[in-house]
């Protein structure tokens, strides 16, 4: 007994190999976030001069040389919200049937390995998709409709992923209880389940909006066009969409040196835009945790 | 209620061996034995709570007033009404107290709010939670303290009317204040109920139930009257467990 306290400098030996291991963590960590720092700065620094009122609330000009970026905001906005309508529903769905009702076996399996692979789909395929089965099979043409499909395709697996995740959550004794007093398994999930689970799926749909607000190669074939002066006036209508404006004014337009400026500018616009929808989902879900 | 010849598997293992025991009304039946023995099984067959296990499958009967639950044309959710249920660790819903309590009357149908609001308050003072709560009925039931919780939820399986309580280790994550509260509460509440109750303390068993079931590795050893099984046990495998020699 007593043998077993490690000599002196075992003891220094390990506290230096533990605070040089964790000292790396830290690294990787701040590594991460002055990531983030750094590209807000760039953007801010180098576009911060292009927007002003004139910027935010008219359409461009001159060979979208001058003027604004109003149109593209507007689409941007129409195309994440109308991708969140389209994929929360069928997200939210899918997780339910996934988690609560499948039974474990090899249907479940093969469902699970086809979402799994969605997930990993680079999105100009499902650009191409939008384009062959939306636009032109189903006839919708180049729209917002077409467009926020497209989206909503691609964030699916995103959502029902984090769905299921927040469903796995929610403890099993709030379902006993509730099965317990004579409710059925629907009643269950819709009046106890969904409600405990549902910050948890609003965090699947922001990061999902996320995704789907800065995406250009999904909405470049079913959605999006090169110029637009007009907003549109109904979810069959072409749009300008803030990143393919950034992807055209950085590569197709007449003149791109002298366009940086307003490239930039865009850019914040879409990055305060994704911020802005993240921080009202935030709070929303922050007053539901309140409201327990 | 009663079960007769009743086994029950996980899969390929046998949880419980030829199960018959007889629950009588206005009476409480504390099921006791150490851990992994069945009692927490039997209780969950009552109810059929144990048809959310994947792979479990229960053979025999369990008959209550004369009909077998396990018969393939009974409703599972109309059988759960009738038979109550309060759990291990306390868990109210994170709603109000007042919507923890209407939950059961809301999901089997009762609309009349008035009706309802009456049920819950009879609910919360049988419960003897009404005068701690009646300022607090729209906070959430997730801000009291784990005591009152547990009597939350015996007011809420009260409240849609049951004929049989099943109560499975009630007080186990309660301090001896709340358990003694909840203890009184059985006393009183079993002048209108069948009461079920699994307990590891046997003091507690010995305290509350009138009945005492011991079970050893899926089977029911000894079955009697409290008193008589707590100081004459006939069995010495029930006499080694209460007297603390194993478990």
């Amino acid at each position: 007994m007593g043998h077993v306290e490690p000599g002196r400098a075992l003891q220094r030996r390990r506290k230096i190999f533990q605070s040089s291991v964790f000292g790396l963590f830290k690294v990787s960590a701040v590594i991460n976030g002055l990531a983030l720092l750094i590209i807000v700065y760039f953007l801010v620094a180098n576009g911060w001069r292009a927007i002003n009122w004139t910027f935010l609330t008219q359409p461009p000009l001159d060979s979208m040389t001058k003027g604004g970026i109003l149109p593209c905001i507007v689409g941007t906005l129409c195309l994440s919200l109308g991708a969140i309508a389209v994929a929360l529903p069928i997200g939210v769905a899918s997780a339910i049937y996934l988690h609560e009702y499948a039974k474990p076996g090899r249907v479940l399996r093969i469902i699970r390995l086809g979402i799994n692979n969605l997930a990993g789909v680079p999105s100009v395929v499902f650009g191409l998709f939008g384009l062959a089965f939306f636009v032109v099979y189903m006839k919708m043409g180049v729209s917002i409709l077409a467009g926020a499909l497209t989206l909503g395709a691609l964030t699916l697996p995103v959502i029902i992923g984090s769905a299921e995740e927040a469903l796995r959550a929610v403890p099993d004794t709030y379902r006993e209880a509730s099965l317990g007093l004579g409710a059925t398994k629907w009643q269950t999930i819709y009046k106890v389940v969904l409600p405990a689970a549902l910050p948890g799926i609003l965090t699947g749909a922001i990061l999902g909006i996320s995704r789907a607000a800065g995406e250009t190669a999904p909405i470049m074939f079913t959605a999006a066009v090169f110029f637009t002066p007009s907003l549109p006036s109904s979810i069959l209508d072409e749009i300008m969409a803030l990143p393919y404006h950034i992807y055209v004014l950085a590569t197709a337009g007449t003149e791109i040196e002298a366009t940086r400026p307003l490239q930039y500018g865009t850019a914040l616009v879409l990055i305060v835009l994704v911020l802005g929808l993240n921080l009202i989902a935030i709070i929303y879900r922050a007053h539901l945790r309140k409201k327990r | 209620m009663m079960s007769e010849h009743l086994d029950f598997f996980y899969g390929d293992f046998q949880a419980l061996l030829d199960i018959s025991l007889e629950f009588y009304e206005n009476e409480v039946t504390a099921l006791i034995g150490p851990s992994g023995c069945g009692k927490s099984t039997l209780l969950r067959c009552l109810n059929r709570m144990n048809d959310l296990i994947p792979y479990s499958r229960a053979e025999g009967k369990i008959l209550l007033d004369n009909e077998n639950i396990y018969e393939p044309d009974v409703d599972v959710v109309t059988l759960r009404r009738r038979i109550g249920m309060v759990f291990q660790k306390p868990n109210p819903f994170p709603k109000s107290v007042f919507d923890n309590v209407g939950y059961g009357l809301r999901v089997n149908g009762v609309k009349d709010k008035a009706n309802i609001a009456s049920k819950v308050e009879q609910s919360l003072k049988r419960a003897a939670l009404w005068d701690e709560v009646k300022d607090r009925l729209y906070d959430s039931a997730l801000g009291l303290s784990g005591g009152q919780q547990q009597r939350l939820c015996i007011a809420r399986a009260m409240a849609v009317e049951p004929e049989v309580l099943l109560m499975d280790e009630p007080c186990s994550a309660l301090d001896p204040i709340a358990t003694q509260k909840i203890e009184e509460l059985i006393n009183q509440l079993k002048e209108n109920y069948t009461i079920i109750i699994v307990t590891h303390n046997m003091q507690q068993a010995a305290r509350v139930s009138d009945i005492t079931a011991f079970f050893y590795l899926g089977k029911l050893i000894e079955v009697g009257e409290t008193d008589a099984l707590f100081t004459r046990p006939k069995l010495k495998e029930t006499e080694d467990y209460i007297t603390g020699r194993f478990g």
